[in-house]
Parts: C-alpha cells; sequence; structure tokens
C-alpha cells in the first residue's frame, strides 16, 4: 500500500518538467498544461466514470483528495520530535551555508514555502462562513499574531508592535518560540538566531497573501526570557499607498 | 444546457489548470436537448458533461479568462469575501470568480443557459459552493510536498475530483 503510494507521488514528480505536448493520460484524467483545455476533455469513456455511483478516485483508494483536511480538533504532536527534525533541519543548513547570514537566509527559505502553504490550509479550515480574506496591513497582523500563531505553536504570539520610527515596520514578539526551546547559540555565532526558520513562515504566509514583506528574527533578551524573540517585519513601500488609497 | 470554462490563475497570472465541461443534468425538456445535440452535429452521440461551445468561442475562452483578471485585482483590495461573485460578461458569457488567501484565482467561464431572473440567485449559489469545495482539494494538492506554488495542476485525481463536484453542482 505504502509502496504503492511512493511510485505515484514520484511519477507525477518527473513528469512534472517532462510533461509535453505528445503526452497522453492514460486514464482520460489529468491536465497536461503544454496542451491545454483539451487534454482534459470529457470525453464518452470518462462521462460514463463519473457518472457512475462507485467513482471515487483512480489512482489510489485511499488519495490526499479523499481526506478531510478540515478537522477542527488540534493535532498534538511530541515536542521532542519537532525538537529533533528542526535540530537536524538547522544542522543541514549549517553544513552547507558559507557564514551566519547564509545560514540564516537558507532557514528563512525553508520556512517561506511552508508558510505559503500553510496560510492557505489555515484559512480553509477557519471555514467560509464566518471567514473573510485578510486586505488590511493591520488585520492581516492581527490575524498572524494570533490565529496563525496559535494553529502553529498553540499559544498566540506575546506582543505586536507598530515601530515609532518607521511607519512600514512591525513587530511580533514571542517571548519563549517553540522552534529554539532547546537552541543555544555558541558566542562566535553572534546574532544567529534559529528563529530565522520561524520569520520565514511569517514572510511567506505575508508575501503570498499580497503584502510584501522582509521578515527576519532578532533576539532580544528580557530578564526572565533569555530566548525572546522579535520578529521585525519591514513592508514594502507600495503596500502604504495601497492601504491609503482605500481611505 | 450550459457549458463552461474553469481555470486556476497562479499569482504570476500562470494558468495552472484549465478545464472544460458542461452540465450534467439532463436538460428538463426534450426540445432543448434536440437543440443541443443538433448543434453538436447530428452524427455524434451527445455525451454528457462534454463541453458545447463552439471552436470560435473555445478559442478566446482564456484570453476572456485573463482579461477579468484586471477586474478581479481591481476588487481584490476593496472587498474581503472569498467569492466575488460574477464579475463579467463578455457577449452571452459570463465571469464568476473566486481568490484565496495565497492570491490564487478561480474563474469560471460559462454561457448563460436561460434568461430566467429566478434561478440565476440559485445558480450563483452553487457556483459559490463549487468554488469552496474546489479550493478544498487546491488547498490538498498544495500540501503535497511534492507540488509547490505556482506549479501546473497535472495530477489526474485532482481533475477527477473537479469534475465529480461540476456534476454535482453545476
Amino acid at each position: 500500500m505504502s509502496n504503492n503510494d511512493n511510485d505515484i507521488i514520484l511519477a507525477s514528480a518527473t513528469s512534472l518538467s517532462t510533461l509535453t505536448i505528445n503526452d497522453i493520460s492514460k486514464d482520460g484524467f489529468g491536465y497536461n498544461p503544454s496542451v491545454g483545455p483539451q487534454s482534459n476533455n470529457i470525453t464518452q469513456e470518462t462521462s460514463n466514470y463519473l457518472l457512475s455511483k462507485r467513482t471515487t478516485s483512480i489512482t489510489s483508494p485511499n488519495s490526499i483528495y479523499d481526506k478531510s483536511i478540515i478537522n477542527k480538533k488540534t493535532n498534538e504532536i511530541s515536542l521532542s520530535s519537532l525538537s529533533f527534525l528542526f535540530c537536524e533541519i538547522v544542522n543541514w543548513c549549517h553544513k552547507s551555508s558559507k557564514g551566519i547570514q547564509d545560514l540564516e537566509t537558507r532557514l528563512n527559505g525553508l520556512g517561506y514555502t511552508v508558510g505559503q502553504k500553510y496560510i492557505e490550509l489555515i484559512k480553509l479550515r477557519e471555514g467560509f462562513k464566518t471567514n473573510k480574506r485578510e486586505i488590511k496591513i493591520i488585520e492581516m497582523l492581527q490575524f498572524i499574531h494570533g490565529i496563525f500563531w496559535k494553529s502553529i505553536f498553540g499559544k498566540t504570539a506575546n506582543e505586536l508592535e507598530q515601530s515609532q520610527d518607521v511607519s512600514n515596520e512591525y513587530m511580533i514578539i514571542d517571548n519563549s518560540p517553540l522552534m529554539s526551546k532547546f537552541i543555544s547559540i555558541p558566542k562566535e555565532y553572534g546574532e544567529l538566531n534559529c528563529s530565522a526558520f520561524i520569520a520565514g513562515i511569517i514572510e511567506g504566509a505575508l508575501d503570498s497573501s499580497g503584502f510584501f514583506a522582509n521578515v527576519t528574527a532578532h533576539s532580544m533578551a528580557i530578564p526572565g526570557f533569555p530566548l525572546r524573540t522579535v520578529f521585525l517585519i519591514k513592508f514594502d513601500e507600495s503596500l502604504s499607498i495601497r492601504e491609503s488609497l482605500r481611505r | 444546457m450550459s457549458s463552461y470554462y474553469f481555470t486556476i490563475i497562479g499569482t504570476r497570472d500562470n494558468p495552472l489548470y484549465e478545464v472544460e465541461f458542461s452540465s450534467f443534468k439532463p436538460s428538463s425538456s426534450s426540445s432543448s436537448s434536440a437543440i443541443s445535440s443538433s448543434s453538436a452535429g447530428s452524427n455524434q452521440p451527445h455525451i454528457p458533461g462534454k463541453s458545447q461551445f463552439t471552436p470560435k468561442v473555445r478559442e478566446i475562452l482564456p484570453f476572456i479568462a485573463n482579461s477579468s483578471l484586471d477586474i478581479i485585482e481591481d476588487s481584490q483590495w476593496s472587498t474581503n469575501q472569498f467569492n466575488l461573485g460574477r464579475i463579467d460578461s463578455f457577449y452571452g458569457l459570463l465571469v464568476n470568480a473566486f481568490i484565496t488567501q495565497g492570491n490564487i484565482k478561480f474563474i469560471l467561464c460559462y454561457d448563460n443557459p436561460s434568461n430566467a431572473s429566478s434561478s440565476q440567485k440559485y445558480d450563483e449559489n452553487l457556483i459559490r459552493q463549487f468554488f469552496i469545495d474546489v479550493n478544498d482539494l487546491y488547498v490538498k494538492c498544495l500540501l503535497n510536498p511534492f507540488y509547490s506554488v505556482n506549479d501546473a495542476i497535472i495530477s489526474s485525481d485532482f481533475d477527477l475530483k473537479v469534475k465529480l463536484l461540476a456534476r454535482k453542482y453545476l
């Protein structure tokens, strides 16, 4: 079963780059971008298939499309498995990086794709009855600070502040970031903060929502919270124009 | 019986997925089915679900969908709804759109089957429901580690599921 699943995913992943105008789907389904809508036109066979009562899926009986992803109850995972995984991530990035800045960029990049995907999932999970798209900077930040944070880390972030000096800079502050709970930065690594990964998640979520921003993580320890991290969000200039047009 | 052209447009205005289909519901009156079968060509048997667009219309469908992107982008920052409803019409072709939080646009072009205004409200609700369920499928596809944002969706299961939704709602 699991073996079968692997085959399918690998097959479609390799064919992604090589799908040409000559590739014709064997089962009559599947969109081919080189051909366009003609590739998945409904034919007599596929029409019969669609109209039959038993039709669920073609490739595997339990494809990802058959499972519900809208479960309201929170799935808990072990903190140690998360920490070990993150430990490996940092380790892997560290090996291939050329310096502290490079390491942070790599972590940020990994988080970016997570954020891009997660924002869609979480909006879907909120449900469409009460739900709305975030179109204002402040509301978007409150969403990240609140619901978004809570669903990733199980708690909301501690503070959300606007920079006093620069109008398009905001800060989300977490007193004890979950991911770096067991990370101690050696002295010679200076300003490195492994929460760059989380900063990447935020950046990915903001960017894909159309709030183009640059997010960086900075350690700002205060008594009692040695791991306190400030996520500095610097929005693109063009956003302030968009905000001002709406008013 | 109306025909539909559904497309998913990525953040770089690139098409991720396209499909053409027609309403699977058997047409209520025998006269309308006679018209559609005659227009499709008398020698071809009617296939339920196959789109009935004329070749001339079929050619310009992607253009109609893409030209409505401007309207979507205009309204996307003024309304906080996901479903933008009917946003455009082009010589009898109506265009409905939906936008996700991640800036992925779902566009549905369809020809108006009847001019009865009473059924329009109903249609809008069905299309909204269709969009919401496709969004669910899209997110499932997106969560696949072998898929990244703005890739074309070539999964045959996704295609099947979208068509099943089309059968269910439209």
